[in-house]
């Protein structure tokens, strides 16, 4: 299939009290049309502030990208004039944002909020704009979606305003929908419903999606590949089932041991990761995740290993060992 | 084997809390009825989970079983004492043996206390523990839950979320209590240190010899954790069993909707999962429906669901189900 987007080098920093905070530190990855691509991580690892710089939504100050091209239909997202960015994101390129509570605006009606990239992107009378927002509103499943237009954010419940944040992301049909996480928020339930809801429109509108989560658990069902984020960097990359089956990086290993699985027969001591998450004063010279890992050895105390490609195709490692041996390649 | 010792029986408690109109003469207009009607044990040293949707009453019965809330009606029996009944000073020297973990560390930590006070308080309350002897105890809890005996005078906010929750579990143990009432404990952490902290509660209860109930909505940590379960829907407990019975064997719709709708790490499997997809939002809890209160989203629900309120009835051995039917059974 053809390449949709290509993220090449982005690197970008904040500047803060304490100095200049190295959150994304050169993340390259291409998406393909109709791909789903789910982005793993804990917090602060730099997977959403990657796809905002990519969108330019970063604050700056203290915001900045310092580095990288993001090519979308032959354009760099990065270089392109305000007006040319505007007209791609919330048309070509949409955002589900994590929570469902803070990201309406509670002084307008869902109506207008679920109308308005509409009416934006495609000048649309307000009659036309909220005929559509009625379509979407009923595609994600809101029951009597006419009647509700006027209805304001606190009168939804949490999952229906995640399925009206969607509605909105889509009113567009964009080609790309990055979703930061948004089921984060909502009861096990509920994800389920978004989830499936998500599988069907994109089956059937045929858009790339990329799943920003912290739950390796959601996107074994819905992604087709997987970039896993550490200090600032992919540290591996794999089509889903091989992530899964057969994770190579220390830190893969390790989130995949703290969950507990529900077909698990007897007990098995969960394995956590000890210790924290760096903080990315500088960019890190060793490998990020050495001060955490059980297999650290002298070299990567002393060089940061880019991506490799180890056994499988499209399966890519930023690690100079290999987990199952415990020696270096 | 021994037999099960009961450390907490909870029985017929309801807590409703009143809707209230009006400003110089206000009356009730309704209640929320959080809790209504629940029943349970807690045998001595083991771990009861509490699942449940947000709003379904689980934090509410976990306060109230702590006379955190007074309950409106039923009893929490603990160790012979009936809580509800106990007052003042009794009351506060029962509280010593029951003490809870809260959610959110960011906010149960007071941020203008030093690690030592608020680990130090509740020592000074109950006058367990006065002056170095105190300070030692403290530095002796750090420890214990993997912490550096010299964090004693940092505050909170020097803390990462998951060493904050390690304080909150420290302040729980200050008093040497015998149940801990954990209400979600790990859902405000990520993945990696979530596992850290349920090792840490899984090791303080083989050496400590603690209880715990465990409350979240995570279904497959409070399978990790937990010996029995309990499913909490719409302020009533649905279903009640032994964890591994409870996974293999769900016998009420809504337990099985809840087991269906959590997503498995594993690709291979989700791809041949189908789920039960439970439609629509939880009904209010101030006019719960009447009869079966998960009738309104139940596929298999009958004339006699909105009629008849279903009997908590054991059927089969210590699995407790609130259900008209045998749906399940093989």
């Amino acid at each position: 299939m053809a390449e949709l987007l290509k993220v090449e080098g982005l690197e970008t920093h904040f500047q803060t009290r304490e100095g200049v905070i190295h959150a994304v530190n050169g993340v390259s990855f291409n998406l393909k049309e109709g791909e789903t691509l789910g982005i793993v991580g804990e917090s602060g690892c730099g997977k959403s502030v990657s796809m905002m710089s990519m969108l330019r939504l970063i604050p700056s100050p203290p915001g900045k990208v310092v580095a990288g091209k993001a090519l979308f239909e032959g354009n760099d997202l990065l270089t392109i004039n305000d007006e040319q960015i505007r007209n791609i994101r919330g048309a070509k390129i949409s955002v589900v944002f994590q929570d469902p509570m803070t990201s309406f605006n509670p002084v307008l009606t869902i109506g207008d909020q679920v109308a308005e990239p509409y009416r934006v992107h495609h000048k649309a009378g307000k009659k036309e704009a909220l005929d559509r927002a009625v379509k979407y509103l009923e595609l994600v499943g809101i029951p009597n979606a006419r009647e509700r237009l006027s209805d304001y954010p606190h009168q939804f419940s949490g999952g229906m305003r995640q399925r009206a944040m969607i509605a909105m992301g889509l009113i567009c049909e964009p080609q790309i929908l990055i979703a930061d996480e948004p089921t984060t928020a909502l009861d096990v339930t509920i994800q389920a419903q978004i989830i499936e809801l998500v599988k069907r429109l994109r089956d059937e509108l045929g858009m790339a999606i990329i799943w920003i989560t912290h739950d390796l658990g959601i996107i074994a069902g819905l992604a087709d590949r997987v970039n896993v984020m550490y200090g600032g960097y992919i540290i591996e990359t794999a089509p889903v089932k091989d992530i899964y089956k057969n994770p190579q990086h220390p830190y893969t290993i390790g989130l995949l041991g703290s969950l507990p699985r529900m077909d698990e027969t007897g007990y098995r001591r969960l394995t956590s990761i000890d210790g924290l998450p760096p903080i990315l004063l500088e960019k890190p010279a060793t490998c990020p995740f050495e001060l955490r890992c059980r297999y650290a050895k002298e070299r990567c105390r002393k060089e940061n290993p880019g991506l490799m490609q180890v056994e499988g195709d499209g399966h890519f490692t930023a690690c100079w060992v290999n987990p199952k041996t415990g020696k270096e390649y | 084997m021994t037999e099960k010792q009961v450390l907490l029986k909870v029985e017929n408690l309801y807590k409703h809390f009143p809707i209230k109109k009006g400003i110089v003469f206000s009356k009730q207009t309704g209640a929320v009825h959080a809790v209504d009607g629940i029943s349970f044990n807690i045998y001595n040293g083991e771990t009861l989970g509490l699942v449940g949707e947000s709003g379904c009453g689980k934090s509410t019965t976990g306060r109230t079983i702590l006379q955190l809330y007074r309950p409106t009606s039923g009893s929490v029996v603990f160790e012979g004492d009936d809580l509800t009944k106990l007052k003042g000073e009794n009351l506060r020297r029962k509280r010593r043996d029951l003490q809870m973990i809260f959610q959110d560390p960011y906010a149960s930590l007071n941020p203008r206390m030093t690690v030592g006070q608020i680990i130090g308080e509740p020592m000074e309350i109950h006058g367990t523990y006065k002056g170095a002897a105190q300070t030692k105890r403290v530095q002796d809890l750090l420890q214990l839950v993997g912490l550096n005996g010299a964090f004693a005078n940092r505050y909170p906010h020097e803390f990462s979320g998951g060493q904050r929750q390690r304080i909150g579990v420290a302040r729980a143990l200050a008093l040497e209590p015998k149940l801990i009432v954990c209400d979600e404990p790990i859902s405000a952490l990520d993945v990696s240190i979530q596992a850290q902290v349920v090792n840490l509660l899984e090791d303080l209860q083989s050496t400590l010899g603690l209880t715990y109930l465990f409350i979240a909505h995570d279904l497959s940590m409070v399978r990790h954790i937990s010996d029995r379960i309990a499913v909490m829907y719409l302020g009533i407990i649905v279903e009640l069993a032994d964890r591994n019975e409870l996974y293999a064997n769900p016998r009420h719709p809504y337990t099985q909707a809840l087991l269906s709708a959590v997503p498995y790490p594993d690709p291979f499997v989700e791809e041949k999962r189908k789920r039960i997809i439970l439609e629509g939002d939880v009904p209010s809890p101030v006019n719960p429906p009447i009869g079966c209160r998960f009738r309104t989203r139940c596929q298999y629900a009958k004339g006699i669901c909105a009629e008849e309120k279903p009997a908590f009835r054991e059927i089969s051995k210590d699995h407790f189900v609130a259900c008209h039917f045998d749906i399940f059974s093989q």
